[in-house]
């Protein structure tokens, strides 16, 4: 089946432009009688489900969480993009649009990635009229920051909490849509299966987790908006319940999974303490505004970070790449990090962290204080207490959450970090429409593949997906829909509705019955630590052709060898967790597959056999600028299909942020 | 900071579904390091009831950063325990020392049926928020952001009763199991801003009724709410919520 | 909403709550007054002027029967709030920490007030019942200074008095301020300013009060 990415004609600043005044409509009263189900409530899920509400689709909404506000949506911390150019310091969609290519490594589409531009400054105004409380400045107008990989101010904010405030949001709109009649809520329900009828996506199976039940919803067409997959390391800054499930039971069902292998590796997170660790915690980016990494210069250097003299520190970034320093972007920092570490610089017990200090910027913005307030001849620590008060302003709840963790105080001994998995660039493959290889399937958000190419700027996750949920799905689905206006709600007695529940009860019965020895959290840990040490950083062939047979014998294990306490029909959360490591297990493989396919190095893909003298990654334009999207073919059986990327506008070049 | 390991006793409810009248259990855990969070610790006594073959005991709990507010226990008569501004999963055990007993207990209102063991059901919150918890605008309709100033100190008080995470412990922790504080947040919130003015009235109304229709108590001002969020979500928002209510009632709330 | 509707919500029975609350305590300002006449140490003779003028003064009189009922009024909705708010646990906690987080006396006002509404049946049934019937029997006021300095001789009278307003002191720390934060005044300006009236006034009015049997049983006053 030959890839149709559906881009439109013309040029990349009409293309939105010309499809939104010609894709085809719905009239009001046929959308009453479509339904529509949305899978996650996340910004993407519950953005979508909120605008399709208004419009009049008759829309449910499913999550696993006890609410649509729990989505781990809710943890971003830094803020959201959206080119208004209110700093006037250059910025522009085109900008923005060039920004998110460049920092993708020229691995994501120009079509989309310019409609995500264009659309982000509509964002920020539909959040602040659902009243989203951004950070404003004493005139009352928004404020803004800067962001890793960007040289602008485009970044709107509210404190460390964005997401939470902008999911809030998006939950507020969907919870008056549920309140008018249009949205029906599902929560504690799991998806666990796509049912398909003549090839078309027409609903799914759900797992009521609290009765155990399963259910079938019809559906005209069913989007998917269930977050990343991240949790297939184990430990990642996800929650612990993101998962692939959903998308996995689609990927199956033939929605072709796009750059599986592209993950992202935050460099700003708490380091593990342990083995109990059960997850790890980001510390925003906005954090490398104002904050310098280093490490000692010489290494195995035990003193503490205060002894250490200012001659003797080697502020990496800085000397690596002097034009954006701190602020380069997530892969360059996390892999500078890595390589720091593994020469022996690392600092911390682990020996594995580098030092975030604010031990600068507090002198710098005392001082500024002490300017304004027209304190003469301060004294030092007048200077340093007024400069603690301003960073405990604009950083006071990360540094709070670091203290809570650690048990250290952040505001006198620098911080340790290191990289951790945080968010991944591939997902189900969707067209320009975001439908995915099966019709009448969506994909939103984190769960598609679309829009950050090999690596994601900070601060544009938040913007993907609600520009995806508010802007992009209320057009591109009733194009879909309208030619399906005559189909009527298939009767969930149908036989394709059974056939998938059988094969779900029939999946779990299997699990619960095997009833072996290991539980599925040490599975899981397994599983995370292969796919770290070998499709995590850094990759290379050798090591992923292993991690592809260790997967294999691991998931044999796990389906002969896991134990599940408890029945099916009650409430289990091992049943769920295991169902979910399960699918991890048949995704990790597939990563696998794709790393070892991609042979070069491309944002959050470091291949080691490609890299230039001084450890940058290296790109092959000739060979691999194309998104590999992987169909499933059977247990450990993907094809590969290629979707050439092609590049009118921006001419892809080394990225340099030096 | 010096890390060390403990032994605990653990005093946890169980309570096989709604219908279970449930009871406690006691349980020993081994080497618990000081670096673990409160729920890392609970995870290893499920891996080790797992080990034995028994059913683990069943927590909410997901971003574990204190953000996404699923996660809620009573520790020790303390909703999210004893720190200050903080939730069970940011909760470490540094606080505890070798040879300690922890009871736990799940949220205990009405309005907050348990669903297994320390698991409840707070959809009554969902319900509360879709009683007039947002700013009626359709996606698609709004003017500039900049095109409204507002009040720094507005915004950010606004942001403060944003802050709510929804997790419940106002309830848990109020003696009258009252959810005035959640309630007030969201009122607040959206009171504060000029967005939120059109439909302000009918919001404190409407809320307010769909709270006394959940089953919780009623607010008497003892203050237990505000000392246990961990968002620390202010008094002043009841006494803000109160005058809402006040001005809907005697100007006429719009919905008449 | 209609006005019933308006005051049978939970925040509405606060409300009247509040609202009683503050009458009861502007009464408890006008007793207080009235009856810090004997300080003159006079042989009760500003006393019993006042206390004439209140007996009988037909505005005053109207206001008592007003008194009477948001009195009882407040009586039967603490209660009802009481017991109302009891119902909405009906699974209690195994251990509470209650201390930790809120005031004893915030989270005791259903016992405060039944303390206090024993200490009115006593009270009241000592001067101000024989007093009115007596009235009403057609055979005048009664001489309630004399009254007064008859009962304080007792010391347990003088010491059920004094734990009285021990409890009104309590009742008061936290019904005065509340009684504002349920009007929704208590801002994060006025807060600070009407908290620490609140006390003032908690520790003030019942001290008054007190010292009057100890003053009678100590011979202060003649």
């Amino acid at each position: 089946m030959p890839l149709n990415s559906k881009i439109p004609a013309g040029e990349l600043n009409k293309k939105w432009e010309d499809y939104k005044s010609s894709c085809k409509l719905v009239n009001p009263a046929n959308k009453r009688s479509l339904e529509i189900l949305v899978i996650g409530t996340g910004l993407a899920g519950a953005s979508a489900a909120a605008a399709l509400g208004e419009l009049g689709y008759k829309v449910k909404t499913f999550c696993f969480q006890d609410s649509p506000r729990r989505a781990h949506s809710i943890a971003a911390q830094g803020g959201i993009n959206a080119a208004k150019n209110y700093q006037n310091d250059g910025d522009s969609v085109h900008r923005l649009f060039y920004d998110t290519i460049k920092g993708g490594d020229y691995r994501a589409r120009e079509g989309n990635v310019h409609r995500l531009a264009e659309v982000s400054a509509n964002i920020i105004d539909q959040c602040v009229a659902q009243g989203v409380p951004f950070a404003r400045e004493y005139g009352g107008l928004l404020s803004n920051r800067s962001f890793g990989g960007t040289q602008v101010q485009r970044t709107f904010y509210a404190a460390g909490q964005t997401g939470q405030q902008l999911l809030i949001g998006a939950y507020q709109a969907l919870e008056r849509q549920i309140a008018l009649g249009n949205v029906t809520q599902y929560s504690r329900h799991e998806m666990l299966e796509l049912v398909t009828i003549d090839g078309k996506a027409r609903g799914i199976i759900a797992r009521d987790l609290v009765s155990g039940k399963l259910e079938r919803f019809f559906g005209h067409a069913v989007l998917l908006c269930t977050g990343g997959y991240g949790n297939v390391f184990y430990l990642s800054t996800n929650a612990m319940g993101c998962n692939v499930t959903a998308a996995w039971k689609a990927h199956k069902k033939g929605a072709f999974f796009g750059n599986p292998c592209y993950t992202q590796i935050h460099p700003t997170c708490i380091p593990v303490s342990g083995d109990h660790q059960s997850k790890l915690t980001l510390m925003s980016e906005s954090l490398r505004n104002d904050g310098r990494i280093w490490v000692p210069k010489a290494q195995n250097d035990t003193r503490k970070p205060g002894d250490i003299p200012e001659e003797e520190r080697d502020y990496y970034l800085e000397r690596r790449y002097p034009a954006f320093g701190n602020l380069v972007p997530r892969d360059v920092a996390s892999r500078a990090a890595k390589e720091r570490c593994d020469a022996g610089y690392g600092v911390g017990a682990s020996k594995m962290a580098v030092y975030l200090d604010y031990a600068a910027a507090i002198e710098r913005y005392g001082k500024i204080e002490v300017g304004k307030q027209g304190i003469a001849n301060a004294s030092k620590e007048t200077i340093t207490q007024l400069g603690k008060d301003v960073v405990k302003e604009k950083y006071g709840n990360l540094f709070d959450m670091y203290a809570k963790i650690t048990g250290e105080n952040p505001y006198e001994v620098p911080m340790r970090i290191y990289p951790a998995v945080h968010y991944t660039m591939g997902g189900i493959w969707v067209d320009y429409e975001l439908m995915t290889t099966v019709p009448g399937l969506y994909a939103l958000g984190e769960a598609n593949f679309s829009d950050h190419g090999a690596n994601r700027l900070g601060a544009s996750a938040l913007m993907q997906g609600l520009a995806d949920g508010y802007f992009v799905i209320p057009y591109t689905l009733g194009n879909y829909l309208a030619d399906d206006i005559r189909t009527k709600s298939i009767p969930t007695d149908h036989p394709a509705f059974a056939e998938a529940e059988k094969s779900v009860s029939d999946r779990i019965n299997k699990l619960m019955n095997i009833k072996g020895k290991e539980s599925v959290e040490s599975f899981h840990k397994r599983l995370g630590k292969i796919m770290w040490d070998k499709c995590g950083m850094a990759r290379n062939a050798e090591g992923l052709k292993q991690a592809i047979t260790e997967i294999q014998a691991l998931r044999k294990e796990f389906w002969s060898n896991v134990f599940i306490p408890g029945d099916v029909d009650e409430f289990n959360p091992e049943l769920d967790k295991a169902g979910r490591v399960a699918d991890f297990l048949e995704l990790g493989e597939l990563m696998c597959h794709d790393a070892l396919n991609r042979n070069e190095s491309c944002g959050g893909h470091f291949r080691e056999e490609y890299q230039t003298e001084e450890g940058e990654a290296l790109r092959q334009d000739d060979g691999y600028m194309y998104v590999a999207a992987w169909e499933y073919k059977g247990e450990s059986q993907f094809e590969l299909h290629k979707e050439e990327l092609i590049y009118d506008v921006v001419h892809p070049s080394a990225r340099s942020y030096k | 900071m010096e890390h060390y390991n403990m032994n605990l006793t653990l005093k946890v409810w169980k309570q096989k579904n709604n219908k279970d009248k449930g009871r406690f259990e006691t349980y020993k855990v081994k080497d618990i390091s000081s670096e673990m969070s409160f729920l890392e610790m609970f995870d290893v006594l499920n891996e080790q009831l797992i080990a034995e073959g028994k059913e683990p005991v069943a927590f909410d709990h997901d971003c574990r950063e204190g953000i996404c507010g699923m996660c809620s226990m009573h520790i020790d008569g303390r909703a999210h325990g004893p720190w200050h501004e903080t939730t069970t999963c940011q909760l470490h055990m540094r606080q505890y020392k070798d040879g300690d007993t922890i009871v736990v207990e799940p949220w205990r209102a009405n309005a907050f049926p348990v669903i297994k063991d320390l698991v409840t059901d707070r959809t009554s919150f969902d319900r509360i928020i879709q009683a007039g918890g947002y700013i009626s605008v359709n996606t698609g309709n709004a003017v500039d952001a900049n095109s409204l100033p507002i009040e720094k100190q507005k915004a950010d008080e606004a942001f403060a009763a944003a802050a709510c995470i929804g997790c419940g412990a106002c309830a848990a922790a109020c003696p009258n199991a009252s959810a005035m504080l959640f309630v007030s947040a969201k009122v607040s919130h959206l009171a504060l801003l000029p967005q939120g003015d059109p439909e302000r009235k009918m919001r404190a109304m409407n809320m307010v009724n769909q709270m006394d229709k959940e089953g919780f108590g009623s607010c008497t001002n003892i203050g237990a709410c505000e000392a246990e969020c961990p968002k620390g979500i202010s008094l002043e928002n009841i006494a803000r919520l109160n005058r809402e209510y006040l001005g809907a009632v005697f100007s006429g709330s719009s919905n008449e | 909403m209609n006005w019933k509707q308006a005051f049978s919500t939970s925040i509405g029975k606060k409300l009247q709550m509040s609202l009683t609350g503050l009458f009861l305590i502007l009464f408890l300002v006008v007793h207080c007054y009235i009856n810090a006449q004997i300080f003159w140490n006079d042989g009760g003779k500003k006393f019993e002027e006042a206390a004439h003028f209140m007996g009988t003064n037909f505005i005053i009189r109207t206001v008592e029967i007003g008194l009477t009922f948001f009195l009882l009024l407040h009586i039967f909705q603490g209660l009802n709030l009481w017991l109302r708010n009891r119902s909405k646990r009906s699974v209690r906690y195994a251990v509470s920490a209650g201390s930790e987080t809120s005031a004893w006396y915030r989270r005791s006002m259903g016992i405060l007030g039944s303390l206090l509404l024993i200490f009115l049946v006593i009270h009241t049934s000592k001067f101000w019942i024989p007093n009115r019937a007596s009235q009403i029997a057609g055979n005048g006021e009664l001489p309630l200074y004399e009254m007064m300095k008859h009962e304080f001789q007792y010391l347990w009278v003088v010491v059920i008095y004094v734990l009285g307003c021990i409890t009104l002191a309590w009742h008061l720390v936290h019904g005065f301020w509340s009684s504002f934060q349920t009007l929704g005044l208590t801002t994060h300006r006025y807060k600070g300013i009407i908290n620490a009236i609140g006390v003032a006034f908690a520790i003030i009015v019942p001290a008054i009060f007190a010292l009057m049997p100890i003053a009678f049983h100590l011979g202060w006053i003649s």
